[in-house]
């Protein structure tokens, strides 16, 4: 399978990624590549195998439910790109 | 002193031989002195540096020095350090000057260990030469036309031109044992969980692991022991008993059995690495190991399996670089989503906008089981391959890279030929086990050739114990660089 320049900009604008008309192109072109490389794997027969998610086979360990985080609100948005009043500014998305 | 192991650094230092103000200074000269041809650090900051120096004198004056204390490191760029930039290779952080450290960050701290300053990496550690960073190639110490390898290339060009005693990476593909055989060092991957990823800027999260970067096997023990243990804030971070990586280092190797497994020693091998790596191979049989012949016939399969999971965990871990909250935000938007979608076009170069993409597109509607569920089956499938070897073998022994550093701008343009690079490493990952390269040999153009031993889970010992013999008998991990 190969992907079309509709799905390129889809997933481009899935992933939050502004494109123009010859950066999707180029996409194109180097992702149908790579596909072709992962398309390798379509060959292999799994009936049966049950996925491998993760390198270790253990459950998620658990805590007391108490905080345990302190309070590092100058510190954190000392390195933000636009904060006001203690707030991150972004642009206006309710009317 | 440049030379000299990090047990003679420590020893020197707690005789106080040497202080380290002396030797932080006489490593901050020799990096401004090489670091612009060589491109290593992203990130120096003399007076920090030094601040570290002579908190550790007055530790061992006070009496209270630890085996690493006072000796000089260089961090990869991927993990957070207070009050440091840490960029991760990336425009996207060019601005990020860390509120907090990463675990090996505070690990290093504890011990008295000085930080010399940041190594360059591939952005966001996707990539296999050093190429894809914001801040320029590394280049290869043994010749700067060349690649350093990746991602953690900036670390392994570091300690191979002696611009630091030894040096932290990070593998989530081989980033750390690639880099480390094309610049001839040392460097261990320790098995998933043994190094808690906490301030490591993820990723793959279910592949990425931190390890030690050195030159000899010697020296990586003593990094892990302080790298490794349990940390609370990494939940894949296990919870086992402290252990001594440097206990078995002299024991003798008779009856070790080697596994070679067949399908590292096919096609796509150039012929320099096998003959160094065979070369190797008698050697550790004069140290009394025996050969057993081994397959791992699904290891073909680990560079497409990779391809899939790691750009899908990659496209979810790199999501909160919006432009809100840190980081790069584009100067000019009209609205929220464009002021996303600028940010993240500007901050994210090629290779990392070709990453999100592959796994925004596997993991999206309709694709999902074809992709991302076929390529975790076949990962399971991978990692059988080894439960099966070591069942016949004690450690698993091959080539860390196809070919010597290849030229700067080789492989540019076309990434699945990058990708390929990777096709000894990548497997490892997958299964979570431990690997490390060592130096063992030069090949064509006086390039170094690493040799890979992989280990079984938490082996980590045992594999430091067979490299550590194999670099007594010979001293390929001692030749330096001329620059």
């Amino acid at each position: 399978m190969s992907l079309s320049l509709a799905d390129v900009e889809k997933v481009a604008r899935l992933a939050r990624l502004a494109m123009n008309e010859q950066e999707i192109q180029a996409a194109q072109t180097q992702l149908n590549s790579i596909f072709g490389l992962i398309a390798e794997m379509q060959a292999v027969d799994t009936t049966g195998i049950a996925p491998m998610s993760h390198a270790q086979d253990l459950a998620q360990r658990l805590r007391q439910d108490v905080v345990t985080e302190t309070n590092q609100r100058e510190a954190f948005q000392a390195i933000a790109p636009q904060v006001e009043q203690g707030l991150y500014l972004v642009p206006q998305v309710i009317e | 002193m440049i030379h000299s192991s990090l047990s003679q650094l420590g020893a020197a230092l707690r005789a106080k031989k040497i202080s380290s103000v002396e030797l932080t200074q006489s490593y901050l000269d020799r990096i401004a002195q090489l670091n612009p041809q060589l491109n290593a650090y992203i990130t120096l900051n003399p007076e920090t540096s030094l601040a570290q120096a002579r908190a550790a004198d007055a530790r061992i004056a006070a009496g209270k020095a630890e085996a690493l204390t006072g000796i000089p490191f260089a961090q990869k760029d991927i993990f957070c350090a207070k009050g440091w930039l840490t960029t991760c290779g990336s425009k996207m952080l060019h601005n990020f000057v860390s509120p907090y450290d990463a675990h090996v960050i505070s690990q290093f701290n504890n011990a008295g260990a000085v930080n010399l300053g940041k190594t360059n990496m591939d952005e966001f550690a996707m990539g296999s030469s050093n190429e894809t960073s914001h801040y320029g190639p590394v280049k290869n110490p043994w010749d700067t036309a060349r690649v350093p390898g990746g991602s953690s290339g900036g670390t392994a060009a570091a300690v191979a031109a002696r611009l630091c005693a030894a040096a932290t990476g990070t593998d989530t593909g081989g980033s750390i044992r690639q880099p480390a055989a094309l610049c001839g060092i040392s460097g261990l991957k320790p098995t998933y969980g043994v190094v808690s990823r906490y301030g490591m800027i993820a990723f793959a999260s279910s592949l990425d692991q931190a390890g030690p970067m050195a030159r000899s096997a010697e020296d990586l023990a003593l990094m892990l022991n302080v790298m490794a243990g349990f940390d609370e804030r990494d939940s894949t971070s296990l919870q086992r008993d402290k252990e001594d990586y440097a206990r078995d280092l002299n024991k003798p190797l008779n009856g070790l059995r080697i596994g070679l497994p067949k399908e590292f020693f096919a096609e796509g091998l150039s012929g320099d690495v096998a003959q160094a790596i065979e070369a190797a191979i008698s050697e550790y049989k004069k140290l009394g190991a025996t050969i057993v012949p081994i397959s791992l016939p699904n290891s073909k399969l680990s560079v497409p399996v990779y391809y899939v999971l790691a750009p899908a965990e990659a496209s979810s871990n790199l999501s909160r670089f919006d432009g809100v909250r840190y980081g790069y935000r584009a100067p000019q938007y009209d609205d929220l989503a464009d002021m996303y979608e600028k940010s993240r076009a500007q901050g994210f170069g090629a290779e990392v906008k070709r990453r999100i993409m592959i796994g925004t597109y596997v993991l999206s509607h309709g694709y999902y089981d074809a992709y991302y569920l076929q390529a975790q089956k076949i990962r399971r499938l991978i990692a059988q391959d080894f439960t099966e070897a070591y069942k016949q073998c004690d450690v698993i022994m091959g080539p860390t890279s196809p070919s010597t550093a290849f030229k700067l701008g080789e492989k540019g343009d076309d990434p699945v030929q990058m990708y390929l690079s990777d096709i000894y490493t990548i497997a490892v990952n997958l299964a979570g086990l431990p690997g490390m390269s060592i130096p063992c040999g030069f090949g064509a153009n006086n390039m170094p050739v690493g040799l890979q031993i992989i280990g079984n889970y938490f082996d980590e010992a045992r594999m430091l114990n067979v490299a550590h013999q194999f670099q007594l008998a010979t001293d390929w991990h001692s030749r330096a660089p001329q620059l």
